[in-house]
């Protein structure tokens, strides 16, 4: 049987290249995708060198979404499985100051996830196999004060992948929606307000078990399950007044 | 104010008495690198590492610190050669794990494995084959640095500013990757043997002889021990041991110390029991075994945290390294003044340096290398100020990535290389960005005084 391959989008974050070293120590042959060239050849390096298999760097912009079709295009044969984790997050109070910063939010966070997710559908349906995981937040389970312009990307973002994981399911494609909550990322390093973070490595394992088990929607850590569940009951009368 | 991107945050060294609040940045990538290192104004800034310089090396109290946790990617690797590439953060742990089972090993590596490699070389760490092997730096083919202008410049060994980056307490620049000669061993183990010596005349004989025949040699010490009995202690002396039938690599466990020890719980009596017991684990007669490397190698890292054994006020380190002419009777001065003022010294270690260090303020030397450590409490400042003495009146040294209270005078004495040190951070760093509470108590870039 040939090597499962994982395409990861979003190569430069932490949490990428945990998954990327995991993944290729089980096995994998990784795609590492992203802006920074430079920087993947330096992840790709590492893996390689940690005893992976094959790994290539590809360019890949979320944003540009011209270039999706072409991207999509120009990957190899075999099964691809994908795992998604570009975001960008722009402080709320700075989107309130300039409005037009939630475009490049939006048009990352969910424009971008929906159209390279789009454009990978027939791919993997043809394929008849495969998992798709992908990264939102906790943020989307409800808009809060401190960060509902990110929040409402994610919760499109949500709402696109379940009809996504729909569509995908005859075809024996399995699409995950992870929702984590605090990770110690350069994303959230020194914001302030952060609790029970957890680490790259520990999501990047769940994300690779979510994947082998078929799983819809997974809170990272499990424990934000209760704590959105909680969030989520709250009657919008009373949410209103929280200060959150 | 919190800045993005950078958290304020309490610090300490390893040994917890150093101890500074700091803002951090944690770059991921090398730009990152360039623009925390841009953010830096008069406060300064220092690299931050493993956490395992045990003084205020690594410390810049209100002032700025690049945290490299997160540089930790290996770039290239030649198994031809053994010459690997890697960017700063990556620590010896990582090399243990990614290289040990392919027959390559640090060929100089300190006595805990979660120090990282730009800490390795900015304090130019010796291990316990210091007179075959010489220091970390000695094995360092290149050095990617980046200057405090944020240039990026590839060094090596010929270059002027290598000879002040190795060793160089992190005051050249942030470095960012270097290239290591890896060294191959036939196995994970090592032939170890330990002998029980007497005295300090039996100890230094069995380590002269070690020292010549021995691949690692290092000696532990009762330092409580007094009279007759003053120098007692334990000698091992290692080597590379063969492949046999059945070897397989198989992960340290490790155990944590969950909470710090009471204060009084290393005493003159505990330490005092402690040590007669450990040292009568030995048989009379000596003994032999095979240990796998990392047991050898990282004895204190199946215990991690164990700097909390020494309760929250901490725990200083005394390392000085004696010249081989006069290193019997400044050790001798040094123990009677320990073993006298009843401090007792959990972690002594004694061994036999032979090679000097590549760079202008490396640790390094033929000579006898002594460490002590002291739970910190009261009258230990005055010790340690007693123990300088003799060092210095015999020509010797402080290990700065041990020390917290070494005096600028006193350092000026110790090492020579200082002046040229300051003439090469002047062109390099013009404007002093960059900073660390050792380099303003032993004020290193000051003028000559």
């Amino acid at each position: 049987m040939s090597r499962p391959i994982w395409v990861v989008l979003g190569a430069s974050s932490s949490i990428a290249r945990a998954f990327a070293r995991l993944a290729a120590e089980q096995g994998a042959d990784i795609i590492l995708a992203g802006r920074d060239l430079q920087d993947m050849k330096r992840s790709a390096a590492d893996i390689r060198i940690r005893g992976g298999g094959r790994v290539e760097v590809r360019r890949f912009d979320a944003a540009d979404r011209a270039s999706h079709p072409a991207f999509v295009e120009a990957l190899p044969q075999g099964q691809l499985n994908v795992f998604l984790c570009f975001g960008l997050l722009y402080p709320q109070e700075a989107i309130e100051r300039d409005p037009l910063l939630a475009e490049p939010v939006i048009a990352v966070n969910y424009l971008g996830a929906v159209s390279i997710l789009s454009h990978f559908a027939p791919r993997l349906a043809g394929a008849s196999a495969g998992a798709v995981v992908v990264l939102s937040s906790v943020a989307g389970d409800r808009g809060r004060p401190s960060n509902y312009v990110y929040g409402s990307s994610k919760a499109g973002l949500n709402a696109y992948l379940q009809g996504f994981r729909a569509k995908l399911a005859p075809h024996g494609v399995s699409v995950t929606t992870v929702k984590p909550g605090f990770l110690d990322t350069a994303m959230t390093f020194g914001l302030p307000g952060m609790f029970l973070v957890a680490s790259p490595e520990a999501c990047a394992r769940a994300c690779l078990a979510y994947a082998a088990n078929g799983r819809e929607v997974a809170y990272f850590p499990a424990f934000w399950w209760l704590i959105m569940t909680i969030i989520k009951a709250i009657p919008e009368r009373v949410f209103k007044k929280l200060k959150l | 104010m919190a800045e993005a991107g950078w958290r304020h945050q309490a610090f300490t060294g390893w040994g917890r008495v150093a101890r500074a609040e700091m803002n951090a940045a944690r770059p991921e990538r090398v730009a990152d690198v360039a623009r925390a290192l841009a953010a830096a104004g008069p406060e300064g800034i220092i690299a931050y590492a493993g956490g395992r310089s045990y003084g205020d090396a690594a410390l810049n109290a209100g002032g700025r610190a690049i945290l490299t946790s997160r540089l930790d990617r290996l770039l290239d690797f030649d198994p031809a050669s053994g010459l690997l590439a890697a960017e700063a953060g990556v620590t010896f742990d990582d090399l243990r794990r990614v290289f040990l089972p392919r027959g390559f090993l640090a060929p100089v590596t300190p006595g805990t494995a979660f120090a990282t490699l730009g800490g390795a070389l900015a304090n130019d760490v010796h291990g316990k084959n210091q007179d075959q092997a010489g220091n970390f730096g000695a094995h360092v083919a290149w050095v990617d640095l980046m200057l405090p202008s944020g240039e990026l410049r590839r060094i090596s060994p010929e270059d002027r500013l290598f000879r002040a980056t190795v060793g160089g307490l992190g005051l050249t620049g942030i470095i960012v990757a270097l290239s290591l000669r890896m060294a191959r061993v036939p196995s994970r183990f090592v032939e170890l043997q330990e002998r029980r010596v007497a005295d300090l005349d039996e100890f230094l004989a069995v380590l002269e002889a070690a020292r010549n025949k021995s691949h690692y040699s290092v000696g532990w010490v009762d330092a409580l021990a007094r009279g007759r009995a003053l120098g007692r202690g334990i000698v091992e002396s290692a080597d590379p041991a063969a492949l046999e039938d059945g070897d397989s690599f198989k992960e340290l466990r490790r155990r944590s110390l969950p909470l710090d020890l009471p204060g009084f719980v290393l005493n003159p009596l505990s330490v005092g029991l402690f040590n007669a017991l450990y040292w009568r684990r030995v048989p009379a007669a000596g003994r032999r075994r095979r240990v796998t490397l990392d047991k050898f190698l990282y004895p204190l890292d199946s215990i991690t945290g164990w700097n909390r054994l020494y309760g929250r006020r901490g725990f200083h380190q005394f390392q000085c390294l004696l010249p081989e002419e006069t290193s019997h009777q400044a050790l001798r001065a040094i123990l009677e003044t320990c073993a006298n003022s009843r401090a007792a010294s959990f972690l002594a270690v004694l061994k036999t340096m032979g090679r000097d260090g590549a760079g202008l303020l490396s640790f390094g030397g033929r000579g006898h290398t002594l460490a002590l450590d002291f739970p910190a409490a009261s009258g230990v400042g005055d010790l340690l100020v007693r123990l300088e003495r003799p060092v210095l009146d015999h020509g010797g040294k402080i290990y700065l990535a041990k020390d917290a209270r070494l005096s600028a005078q006193s350092f000026a004495r110790m090492y020579p290389g200082l002046a040229e040190f300051r003439a090469i951070l002047a062109e390099v760093d013009p404007t002093g960005r960059m900073a660390s509470d050792l380099a303003r108590r032993l004020a290193i870039k000051a003028g000559p005084p």
